[in-house]
């Protein structure tokens, strides 16, 4: 018997070196250090009543960014180990298998577990305020995809200690990632932990296209919509067409590694190479996904903070849905190399040259949106001037690297690399922080601490450029992606130094951004106003932290930027039109809200149990899962009590308390 | 306080430039090509670059200026413009500059891809001599058709003849790159793909895997020697003479996962690469492998 569970625990645990160790044993400590603090402090109900079981589309944009901000911890540390291992030649700090799921697990959580829920979370927290919207279109869906997002990202996390990283790179190509060439659960973790949060994310782009179409405020038509409201209606759109192929790809791939069936396999009929199409056909938009909304919060910065209105609107609409549009064309860049023939590649090569003319056109209007403008730069404002030149340099490599003939000497080498982390750092994540500092306010109440905003943001920025500018001469060095190691004789190393110091100073400035929140709340200074910026949109005209219902009246909107323009026209000493007049003073009615449920939780708890289940092939586990997500079904279709409505004069306590500060 | 910003930056800078001009041009392998089909996407990527540059360098200049100069400061004498949001003129400018330039690179790269698809064979007085690779889990197989002879983690050709390259896998996929002849290629199972490079110069010429497959992915580097023709001849008798003969049980033994030194063989069974490519055609079936392996055949 004892031997039995002896051998038991160690296939399913990780065993044997010394940094999972630590990592076990710290991630053990931190539970229990949780588990005592919320039992010390009786705050478990709580938890459950105000967050696990909320609905409210701000508290879930909260709990997405703290997840997003958490697993940015995580694939940094991967990032600094892979910089470590690198920093000098035949190091054997990292075992090849140890640095391969390493990169494969820095990939997936940065890109699914970092950046896609960084970026449900502004759309959450910002999208029904700018549009005049008392929440999402279906706010009871919205909870279930952020804890299937959550549970999938566990659920992935989990084979960091129990059952092994996957380990065949962030897209897993076959039959690498087949039984064949990967035979260990941790391949099984990557299928379950990305399907799990695949559905949420997929259900995330349904319920913001709905919202955005159906419940704008009345007088907003969309072309009056603010811009970042825009962006993520084509990167909603996006996500509908392209995530059902990722879903559709990964059950493949399930297929053949689970009962032996041959899509993807060398043998009985299958091709690999299907996979690459595929798998590439949701993996380009899916960059699209996250680089869109990103290009959304620029506009909306630039244009507060040069007090002028948005350059080019209708040419930044028509541009943001063209990239969406074309993003679905250019796949098969990612695999110039595989010998599809000249017209293949001549094609792809171009429709990939052809995104680069919306996206210049959009730093055209950035640019002269700051034209005659007044410009200001605190933290917000700061990033979205350090983005313009890093993605313009990170475009121009991009266009190198689709000219196909060219891409042969390009292909998998650290030039690529350098590439796509300049307009994946520099863009989406140099925008999403912007994002973070400019609707912090909104979300808190208060700001952030500047002086340690602007540490981090200087940190981060040579940081950058120190990591990735000589990776670009590696990959002229012939030096490839993925080697955990290199020998002397190439003159690889001194560069690899240097782009191993820029990390450490990305690691420093993100500890400069922990300190700054933490700084911030312990010298907490509440705003007396909604307004932190002087605003353009209607996110501002509410107190901050926004009241649970929002909008107390519903406004009517007449103009773009309308509540910049309702400030100029009372500046002026003019009147709104009679219908904004007429909302305004409208006697408050009943606001009709959701009412929170722990169905979402629990059914995304089974999906994760159901899911680990079939990493093991454990049937009973199976079965326990499923039925409780068919249970969770039942109840949820059987529940009629789903809604309630606020009492005015609940909503004029509450908007007295709010607005009496000012 | 602002004066540290600046120091460190310049400080970080001035070491960058030192630690990449300490590193030798030739160091810069793909910019140093010594084929003619690495000269030509060497030119491509120089033409790129350029065309690029032209539209990069006024624009970050114009940033620079335009954040300089609207900047919010007492004294200033810049105009300011709340409601300015549209000019005709203006859009279509820069709608069409990048248009036409992105015309212009539209051409230049469907020429260069119509003239350097990899199966299109080099001019040369001389006839290419065939090389067939195979990459397995976690080397590389070469076999030579012609001279009856096979390497792992080898290769020695003669200068200024071309080699045609025929690429497939036993295994996982890799991706078959010498940068200084030429850009890489996959090696997929169940295929053979056709790669043409050339050496002008005699040389030893770093070669490697690019595309990750598994887990001893980074040894699968191997040195690619371009070699006078008389030289050339004279290693193959030396191969013949000296080495043991691969046998399908040794190719069995060599596919076993694992990393392997240098080895050379004076034969290898018959048939070896085609074996491994149709291996998974199934008797009778036209499957989907069994027209990759001769499309593969015919230079597609």
């Amino acid at each position: 018997m004892w031997d039995k569970i002896k051998e038991f625990s160690s296939e399913f645990f990780v065993t044997g070196d010394p940094l999972i160790l630590g990592a076990q044993v710290s991630i053990a400590l931190t539970l229990v250090a949780i588990i005592f603090t919320l039992s010390y402090f009786k705050k478990w109900r709580w938890l459950w009543t105000e967050w696990l079981t909320s609905v409210d589309h701000k508290k879930i944009g909260i709990m997405y960014i703290i997840a997003s901000i958490l697993m940015l911890f995580r694939g940094g540390v991967d990032a600094l180990l892979m910089r470590v291992q690198l920093a000098a030649p035949e190091l054997e700090f990292l075992n090849a298998e140890h640095y391969n799921a390493i990169f494969t697990t820095h990939g997936v959580i940065m890109i699914l577990f970092m950046a896609m829920p960084l970026m449900f979370g502004l759309f959450n927290i910002v999208v029904p305020l700018q549009i005049g919207a008392r929440d999402v279109a279906f706010p009871f869906l919205n909870s279930l995809s952020f804890w299937m997002f959550f549970f999938g990202a566990m659920l992935f996390n989990v084979s960091f200690v129990i059952g092994g990283s996957p380990d065949a790179g962030w897209l897993a190509y076959p039959p690498l990632s087949e039984l064949s060439g990967s035979p260990g659960v941790g391949q099984d973790f990557y299928i379950w932990g990305i399907q799990i949060s695949g559905i949420g994310s997929l259900a995330t782009g349904i319920n913001f296209v709905v919202t955005i179409l159906k419940m704008r405020a009345p007088g907003m038509k969309l072309m009056k919509m603010p811009m970042f409201s825009w962006s993520v209606l084509s990167s909603c759109v996006t996500i509908m067409l392209a995530f059902p192929i990722l879903t559709v790809t990964l059950f493949l791939l399930f297929l053949d590694r689970y009962l032996g069936a041959h899509f993807f396999t060398l043998d009985g009929g299958g091709n690999p190479m299907m996979y690459l199409n595929l798998i590439w056909m949701w993996g380009h938009p899916e960059v699209y996904i996250v680089i869109l909304p990103a290009f959304g919060i620029f506009s909306e910065i630039v244009a507060t903070f040069a007090k002028k209105k948005l350059f080019g609107y209708k040419s930044m609409v028509f541009a943001l849905m063209s990239i969406s549009f074309f993003s679905f064309f250019t796949w098969a860049h990612h695999f110039f190399t595989m010998g599809s023939g000249a017209n293949v590649n001549a094609f792809f090569a171009v429709t990939t040259m052809i995104i680069a003319i919306p996206t210049g056109v959009k730093v055209f209007n950035w640019l002269f949106t700051m034209y005659r403008g007044k410009l200001s730069f605190p933290t917000p404002m700061l990033w979205t001037v350090a983005f313009i030149p890093c993605f313009i340099v990170g475009g121009m490599t991009g266009v190198m690297l689709s000219v196909a003939p060219a891409d042969f000497q390009f292909h998998n080498s650290y030039f690529l690399i350098a590439h796509f982390h300049q307009v994946l750092i520099g863009g989406v994540v140099f925008g999403y922080f912007a994002g973070l500092y400019y609707w912090w306010p909104k979300m808190f109440g208060f700001k952030l601490h500047e002086g340690l905003g602007k540490w981090a943001f200087w940190f981060w920025n040579i940081g950058f450029y120190v990591c990735f500018m000589p990776q670009y001469a590696l990959g002229f060095m012939g030096m490839t992606r993925r080697f955990n190691e290199y020998n002397f004789d190439m003159g690889w190393q001194p560069l690899n130094v240097v782009s191993t110091v820029g990390a450490f100073l990305m690691g420093i400035a993100f500890l400069f951004q922990v300190w700054q929140i933490a700084h911030s709340i312990k010298f907490l200074k509440m705003e007396k106003t909604g307004d932190s910026w002087n605003g353009r949109t209607l996110e501002w005209s509410i107190p901050s932290p926004a009241p649970h219902y929002n909008f107390a009246r519903i406004p009517v909107v007449t103009s773009q930027d309308d509540f910049w323009e309702k400030k100029q026209r009372k500046l002026r000493g003019e009147k709104d039109a009679p219908e904004v007049i007429a909302a305004e003073q409208a006697p408050l009615e009943p606001i009709h809200m959701p009412k929170n449920s722990g169905i979402p939780f629990i059914m995304s708890l089974s999906w994760f149990v159901a899911g680990f289940g079939f990493v093991w092939d454990w049937k009973w586990m199976i079965f326990v899962g499923m039925g409780g997500v068919i249970a969770c079904m039942l109840a949820r279709s059987f529940t009629y009590d789903t809604d309630y409505y606020i009492p005015v004069d609940e909503v004029q306590r509450t908007e007295a308390a709010a607005r009496g500060a000012h | 306080m602002r004066r540290y910003y600046r120091m460190l930056a310049t400080a970080l800078f001035l070491a960058m430039i030192a630690v990449i001009s300490g590193c030798s041009s030739e160091q810069y392998i793909v910019l140093d090509p010594k084929g003619p089909i690495g000269q030509q996407q060497k030119d491509l990527i120089i033409i790129t670059t350029l065309l690029c540059a032209v539209i990069i360098v006024p624009v970050l200049i114009l940033t620079a200026v335009i954040v300089m100069r609207y900047r919010d400061r007492p004294g200033r004498k810049a105009r300011y413009t709340p409601d300015w949001e549209h000019s005709t003129k203006l859009e279509v400018t820069w709608w069409t500059i990048p248009i036409v330039i992105i015309i212009t690179l539209a051409v230049i790269t469907a020429i260069y891809t119509y003239k350097l698809e990899p199966s299109k064979p080099l001019e040369s007085a001389k006839e290419p001599i065939t090389i067939e690779v195979t990459s397995l889990d976690w080397k590389w197989l070469f076999t030579y058709p012609d001279e009856d002879i096979a390497t792992v983690n080898y290769i020695k050709f003669p200068e200024d003849t071309p080699v045609r390259f025929q690429l497939t896998s036993d295994k996982a996929m890799n991706s078959f790159w010498i940068p200084q002849l030429g850009g890489q290629l996959y090696t997929m199972s169940g295929m053979a793909m056709t790669l043409f490079l050339q050496a002008d110069e005699p040389g030893i010429y770093y070669g490697s895997g690019a595309n990750f497959n598994g887990e001893d992915f980074a040894q699968m580097t191997f040195d690619a020697e371009a070699v006078s023709d008389e030289e050339y001849q004279a290693w193959i008798q030396e191969v013949k003479g000296d080495s043991p003969a691969l046998t399908l049980d040794g190719y069995e033994q060599l596919k076993k996962p694992g990393r392997s030194d240098v080895q050379l063989f004076s034969s290898f069974p018959e048939g070896l690469f085609q074996y491994i490519v149709t291996q998974y055609v199934e008797d009778g079936s036209g499957g989907a492998h069994a027209h990759h392996g001769q499309s593969g055949d015919s230079g597609q």
